[in-house]
């Protein structure tokens, strides 16, 4: 399906391109099409996109001379992309301790929610989320698909010391800290794996339209795929492709 | 051959034109805050413009050279005094070993920028020397630092002259904008007293944003998390006006009501606390 875009010149060197404001998986995919050939398309004029739910933003290295111009190629390029996608996206298990040690929030929301710690786990653990894109920090990853009933507004104010790992839950979203931060979602558990990692060619594994699936692992567990992590021999685990 | 950071300052960075291509996995673009004295501090050195500089924020390092070479000095007025002697912003200087240069009162501006003949050469990552942790082990220069350059024989290389540079007026309070994509979800009365008033910085500025005062009391929604650049002003529901500036997230949720022209980024960035700043909204 094609979608009716609306594009703006954001600054001298950057244009918006919109989707309609909704959170939805098929637009995703032709979000994350569009980005593909974006991509592909410019490879010697280099460019660098930011992709969000519903929005395209496409810096380029200079001024953009021809407004009107530009607009006019890039519609072009949309209007020519097959709406079947050829992107390959997979599906990765992350492992997450929900331990009381890491998960500091998991009380209050166990009394908020009227929910047992391992309903709540169980709960958080059974879904499948899909990524919509990278943002915030290096390596956090939006997820959509929460459970509804772990829905839990945001602090009020913001923790100042969130540790790197921490898996949280804001409103109706989810997510794991890539590093330490301030934040405002309540901690349920730590993932020990990296998100962001320089000493890898593609310093994410997870890309937008890829899928998440949270495996609950003990303390000890968690301790060793740290060990697995500083000496270099943990890959992150994809489930299916 | 390096130079030897001997104190470190407030606030000093390596910084160059920033981490270009990688925003799609969250990573904030950096770069020096004022990329206009930034690259002025290079082409007086006649290096690529993307050489890497010391960026330096109100109260300036004391270094020292253990090679020859030339320098720099751009942006803010800072004082600066090679081996003990007052020197000039704008002008090229040959350096010998053992050289010590230091900083004193600030005299205009916040971001003095430091270049030396080659650039620095600190570790690369992801295409950038731009300070910003955890790309770089670091996020400023400490004392003891060695920050790696190359020596250069400093008898034959000849300049270009001050006069054929543009500089910008940091007392200017005038930040040319255009509109942000949510400008027109605010009503008549918001859109006049953003565009009429005269806000100031408050104390909480920095490389990743500027907050404003007077607040714009206002009832917007929040939208979908959407993308930010350097320059993009917010709107909080608590009536905030938040510049975001270099170091910015790459999204965010609050309406984008004003976006800073390249000129304004680097403007706001010579701007301290109390500083005084007006919209002028230009077309694209």
């Amino acid at each position: 399906m094609k979608y009716n875009l609306k594009y703006r010149q954001f600054n001298e060197r950057s244009i918006l391109i919109e989707w309609p404001s909704i959170i939805d998986e098929n637009m995703l995919q032709d979000i994350q099409n569009f980005k593909n050939v974006l991509f592909n398309n410019y490879i010697k004029l280099k460019v660098d996109i930011i992709s969000t739910y519903n929005s395209i933003l496409i810096n380029y290295m200079s001024t953009i001379e021809d407004i009107y111009d530009e607009i006019i190629h890039l519609k072009t390029i949309y209007s020519g992309i097959e709406s079947r996608s050829s992107i390959k996206f997979k599906l990765w298990e992350v492992p997450v301790c929900y331990d009381d040690e890491f998960g500091i929030d998991l009380e209050i929301l166990s009394i908020t929610k009227s929910l047992s710690k391992p309903e709540i786990i169980q709960r958080h653990s059974q879904q499948i989320y899909t990524v919509f894109f990278i943002g915030f920090l290096p390596g956090f990853l939006y997820l959509g698909g929460l459970h509804e009933s772990l829905y839990l507004d945001r602090k009020k104010s913001p923790n100042l010391d969130i540790k790197k790992g921490a898996v949280g839950i804001g409103g109706n979203q989810t997510g794991i800290y890539p590093q330490n931060s301030p934040g405002g979602w309540h901690i349920i558990g730590n993932s020990p794996i990296n998100f962001f990692d320089l000493k890898n060619e593609k310093p994410c594994f997870a890309k937008a339209g890829d899928k998440i699936k949270f495996q609950p692992i003990s303390k000890d567990e968690h301790f060793l795929i740290l060990k697995d992590i500083e000496s270099n021999s943990y890959k992150p685990k994809c489930i299916s492709i | 051959m390096k130079v030897k950071v001997i104190k470190s300052g407030l606030l000093s960075t390596i910084q160059d034109l920033g981490r270009f291509g990688y925003r799609d996995l969250g990573v904030p673009v950096c770069g020096a805050m004022d990329t206009n004295s930034a690259q002025l501090s290079n082409r007086l050195l006649n290096n690529n413009k993307d050489d890497a500089v010391l960026e330096m924020t109100m109260i300036g390092p004391k270094l020292q050279f253990d090679m020859h070479s030339q320098i720099a000095i751009t942006g803010a007025d800072m004082s600066p005094m090679l081996n003990g002697e007052a020197i000039k912003n704008n002008k090229v200087y040959n350096i010998k070993q053992e050289d010590i240069l230091e900083f004193g009162s600030i005299k205009s501006g916040l971001r003095a920028y430091l270049a030396i003949k080659g650039g620095f050469i600190t570790d690369s990552i992801l295409g950038s020397r731009s300070y910003y942790m955890p790309m770089t082990s670091a996020n400023t220069i400490k004392g003891d630092d060695f920050l790696p350059a190359i020596s250069f024989n400093n008898d034959l290389e000849r300049t270009i002259s001050f006069s054929k540079l543009k500089t910008i007026d940091f007392f200017s309070k005038t930040l040319n904008v255009f509109k942000g994509p949510e400008f027109d979800s605010l009503n008549q009365y918001q859109k006049e007293k953003i565009i009429s008033s005269e806000f100031e910085v408050s104390n909480l500025y920095s490389r990743m944003a500027y907050q404003l005062s007077p607040l714009i009391e206002n009832d917007l929604q929040s939208i979908l998390t959407g993308p930010v650049l350097p320059g993009t002003v917010q709107l909080t529901p608590s009536g905030r006006l938040i510049v975001l500036m270099r170091d910015c997230q790459t999204t965010g949720g609050y309406p984008r009501v004003l976006q800073l022209a390249e000129d304004a980024i680097n403007l706001l960035s010579q701007k301290k606390e109390r500083d005084k700043v007006n919209f002028r909204i230009a077309e694209l």
